[in-house]
């Protein structure tokens, strides 16, 4: 396997207007590598994948791949497999011509052709649907055939918009896992757009979460989970309790910071200054709860009264008010006992480890 | 009883009734009592059948019929290259493009008929401005017979018939998703051959409806050939008129009614087919 498919973006923009809808993006993706931009809609990560696929001219900044700047080449020179967001599956090919498309386009030849997309076609598990035509097709079905023509030609970079986006709940994590393994299987790089954090998280080596055309923070999915750059990155990603709060103290990398009229303590990665004003983050997972009587371990405690109780399924999830209008969000994996009442008397704590203090 | 008295007066398919009530009235009928009214002149039904053959085989009807179907059929041809490239336009550009376009193209149809094809004969006369432009440039030293010819009445024709082609042409070009093309640029394809393997083939049954629609409406053609022809480049629809106006010959008009009518039959049940067969294709 070649080491081939890096890709860098140095001060990579795109103006709407007067607007940045991607504002000076930097960033180093590794050949054979699974990267994710995952943001709101109108955060920019269509926007950046159309750069790179040159659908998007950049308006400042370049591209390279393999060290060759490709800001300005055409689409079709750029040699990437691309697998749309509405599939794009050709109506009046079927499915063997559409997965022969690039072949065709790349005048290979026939006996070429054939080898190939029967290879792909298998590898995506529709050997038996190459006469079929698009609208014949399941949703799933026409996903696969779109997958199957982007890797056909054995493209170093796939790039992917939201593939899965039309999908229902279900057939999703199973493409999820599918795409993951043909991507570890070809070892190509997979450029992957999504708005799903589970979808990101479950198929990502790297994640940059995007947020107003910038990247708010860039990697592996549980670091990106449990220290979150910001506040935005720990309240887009999963849920998360923010409570906002001003710093009392720092000693190191602990911060005590004055929440309603409690004092707790949390980690820190950057520098902070008395007085300042931050949020403390803490995942519900991570909150422990128990009723008010009981004492527990953990570095901070908190008392306080259960106001919403939410039954979810695999979790129960509760809100409980620590201090006036400051409210914690616990969940507690559903082990069949019942949950506890509204207005009961609660007691909380959570490690120290498990809190970060986050500014903006 | 009442519920589905109220319920039939709701159904939205009573809104053509009157259309349809119009259409019996100012066009079947009179087109039935007329066939019959002649018919019945020509006598017993064995009449009739040796009549309408020999009318049929006439050296007058079957000149008309191929001079008829030669014009329609390079009209259709001429409108179709001329017509592609601006439909393609006026589906990939943008708003204010797409109006002026579109502006030029509609505008001098909103005069009759009879107006523009006067337009034409001051531009292509004996010394209309193309001539006269000829002349003095060199090109040519008698002028050029771009008139009461087979040349003129296709000139004639492709340009009053090139909107119906645009213009259907235009409508399946609009419903091909734009992102068929950008992702055949994307899997490697250049410009020319996301075209040619793309583009074209999906808006294919647009061109066979817009020939068709073209041609139908061009083997019907009087005002224009009438004008713009010459003696020897007699359509059909001239033909009969002459058979009504000038020979009083009714029954040889009906039968030739009928026979342009059965073509026009013909095709517009092919053009049905192909409608209904993108429909089916989902583009």
């Amino acid at each position: 396997m070649s080491l081939k498919g890096a890709i860098e973006l140095r001060g990579v923009t795109k103006r709407y207007g007067g607007d940045r809808v991607v504002d000076r993006i930097s960033l180093a993706i590794k050949p054979g590598e699974f990267f994710s931009f995952l943001g709101p809609s109108g955060s920019g990560k269509t926007t950046t994948l159309m750069m790179i696929a040159g659908f998007a001219a950049v308006d400042e900044g370049t591209i390279d791949v393999d060290g060759a700047n490709i800001s300005g080449m055409q689409p079709q020179h750029r040699g990437f497999g691309m697998v749309f967001q509405n599939y794009a599956i050709f109506p009046h090919l079927n499915v063997f011509e559409n997965v022969a498309f690039p072949l065709r386009a790349r005048r290979q030849p026939e006996e070429v052709i054939r080898k190939r997309v029967r290879w792909a076609l298998d590898l995506v598990q529709l050997g038996a649907f190459a006469d079929r035509f698009a609208r014949q097709l399941s949703g799933g079905q026409q996903q696969r055939v779109a997958i199957a023509r982007a890797i056909v030609f054995e493209p170093r970079i796939v790039l992917m918009d939201e593939p899965l986006g039309a999908l229902d709940k279900n057939l999703r994590y199973d493409m999820q896992v599918e795409i993951k393994e043909i991507q570890r299987r070809l070892g190509m790089t997979v450029v992957y757009v999504t708005h799903d954090q589970e979808e990101a998280m479950n198929m990502s080596d790297r994640i940059a979460i995007m947020n107003r055309g910038r990247i708010e923070q860039v990697g592996v999915p549980s670091e990106v989970y449990e220290r979150p750059a910001n506040a935005f990155v720990g309240r887009f990603l999963g849920e998360a309790n923010l409570l906002d709060g001003k710093v009392e103290r720092c000693e190191g990398d602990q911060v005590r910071l004055r929440v309603g009229g409690l004092v707790l303590r949390a980690k820190t990665h950057g520098t902070l200054e008395t007085a300042m004003g931050a949020s403390l983050f803490v995942r519900p997972e991570r909150v422990m709860i128990r009723a008010a009587e009981t004492g527990g371990p953990g570095g901070n405690r908190a008392s306080g009264q259960v106001r919403r109780v939410s039954f979810l399924g695999n979790i129960v999830r509760y809100q409980v008010e620590i201090a006036p209008s400051v409210h914690v969000m616990v969940d507690v994996q559903n082990s069949g006992r019942p949950p506890l009442a509204v207005d009961a008397s609660v007691a909380l704590d959570w490690a120290v480890d498990d809190s970060l203090v986050l500014v903006g | 009883m009442t519920a589905s008295r109220s319920a039939l007066w709701r159904d939205p398919a009573l809104l053509i009734v009157p259309a349809i009530g119009f259409l019996a009235i100012g066009f079947v009928v009179p087109l039935v009592w007329f066939f019959i009214e002649t018919l019945q002149e020509m006598g017993s039904f064995e009449d009739m059948i040796l009549e309408a053959v020999s009318t049929i085989s006439s050296r007058a009807v079957v000149n008309a019929m191929i001079t008829t179907n030669w014009i329609a059929l390079l009209v259709t041809l001429l409108t179709l290259f001329a017509g592609y490239p601006i439909a393609y336009f006026l589906a990939n550009s943008d708003r204010l493009r797409f109006t002026l376009v579109l502006f030029c193209i509609i505008v001098p149809y909103f005069t009759s008929v009879i107006v523009r094809t006067y337009s034409w004969m001051v531009l292509l006369g004996r010394n209309g401005i193309i001539n006269q432009f000829l002349i003095g440039t060199g090109i040519v030293d008698e002028p050029v017979a771009l008139l009461y010819n087979k040349l003129g009445v296709v000139i004639g024709m492709t340009y009053v018939l090139l909107p119906y082609m645009i213009l259907t042409l235009f409508a399946a070009m609009k419903a091909i998703d734009p992102s068929y093309v950008r992702a055949a640029h994307g899997l490697g394809a250049s410009r020319i051959y996301a075209f040619r393997h793309v583009y074209l083939p999906l808006s294919a049954h647009g061109v066979l409806s817009g020939c068709l629609i073209v041609f139908i409406l061009a083997i019907g053609f009087f005002i224009t050939p009438a004008l713009m022809g010459g003696p020897s480049d007699v359509m059909i629809a001239m033909l009969i008129e002459r058979s009504v106006e000038i020979m009083l010959d009714w029954p040889s008009a009906a039968v030739m009614s009928l026979l342009l009518l059965a073509v026009t039959l013909v095709l517009y049940a092919v053009y049905y087919r192909v409608t209904d067969v993108r429909r089916m294709m989902g583009a």
